[in-house]
């Protein structure tokens, strides 16, 4: 579809990713989106701690972000997909993620067919030189109708 | 050879269900996330019990795939971490009365994987680990889920994990 401006895909993917009830239970925030790209973040919570010795965030809360952030980045590339879902994530977990705080996320999505969207997304606290995790996933890519 | 007398089942299956309470209570993202824990001897079933708040596509609805991924794990880390405590519990290495207050010893997921087959409808799921290697230092898991019927699983991951350090071993 041509008609469809850049903006109009952001709006869109915007009001999505906000409409997700798990993302706002999780406090996830989206900071910035646009052409494949999005900065995500989730402020520490102490439900979300998988350690409780350390107080370390629950590897699966990092995934979610991650996941969610890789998801939207399908949804902003200027493909203007109709939908997404996850077919495959694979996560990295380099180091424990420092207590008290927030988590960001950086999602490209890098790479799309007709219908396969490939994307790569890291996760940092506030140490950005150290990621904390990062991962790889393919998603579903449904192309609006009458799109080729 | 007098033959020691069996414990009495209560007995037994007190032991062992405080012995894995005390490992999910531990953790906030498992009660979080509503996780229990189902278990048949040493068998363990994940019981992931529908609510909304793990939706993550609300025009299907669909569960969101980072609560699949997270259902997973928590089922791949329960039942290595379980593996390793029945064993010590069995062989009366630990004593399961000192479970409760004792730190977890959780091993640490170094990659996961995660195969999503079928949309996770609104609805119960259930998930089963298998651990396929469990070495000193490393072990792989397998867990696939499912929600009304075994045989159609909705998805299915692979993890790689470090493993704790055993009792009076120091951390690496």
């Amino acid at each position: 579809m041509t008609d469809v401006t850049a903006q109009d895909v952001t709006a869109l993917a915007r009001r999505f990713i906000e409409a997700i009830p798990h993302s706002r239970a999780l406090g996830m925030h989206l900071e910035s989106l646009g052409a494949g790209r999005v900065v995500m973040t989730m402020p520490y919570d102490l439900r979300f701690v998988g350690d409780p010795a350390t107080g370390v965030l629950h590897g699966g809360a990092v995934s979610a972000l991650m996941d969610t952030a890789s998801g939207a980045a399908v949804m902003c590339h200027p493909a203007a997909p109709a939908s997404t879902a996850t077919l495959d994530l694979r996560i990295d977990y380099f180091r424990a993620a420092t207590p008290g705080q927030t988590i960001t996320a950086r999602a490209e999505c890098y790479h799309v067919t007709r219908s396969v969207a490939f994307v790569r997304v890291t996760a940092t606290d506030e140490d950005e030189s150290r990621p904390v995790a990062a991962a790889t996933g393919a998603f579903t890519l449904d192309r609006p109708k009458g799109a080729k | 050879m007098t033959r020691a007398k069996p414990e009495p089942v209560q007995v037994v299956k007190q032991r062992r269900d405080a012995a894995l309470r005390a490992l999910l209570s531990g953790v906030p993202y498992i009660q979080y996330l509503g996780i229990q824990f189902d278990r048949r001897g040493d068998e363990l079933t994940a019981i992931l019990p529908f609510d909304e708040k793990l939706i993550g596509n609300p025009a299907l609805p669909a569960l969101h795939g980072g609560v699949t991924a997270a259902f997973l794990e928590v089922a791949a880390i329960i039942e290595l971490s379980w593996s390793i405590l029945w064993e010590e519990m069995e062989a009366g290495k630990i004593d399961p009365a000192a479970i409760a207050g004792m730190p977890l010893r959780l091993p640490k997921t170094i990659d996961f994987t995660v195969d999503y087959l079928r949309t996770g409808l609104p609805r119960d799921a259930y998930a089963r680990a298998r651990v396929n290697r469990s070495g000193r230092r490393y072990a792989s898991v397998h867990v696939e889920a499912w929600q009304d019927n075994r045989a159609r699983l909705f998805a299915q991951g692979t993890g790689h994990f470090l493993m704790p350090p055993a009792p009076g071993e120091p951390a690496e």
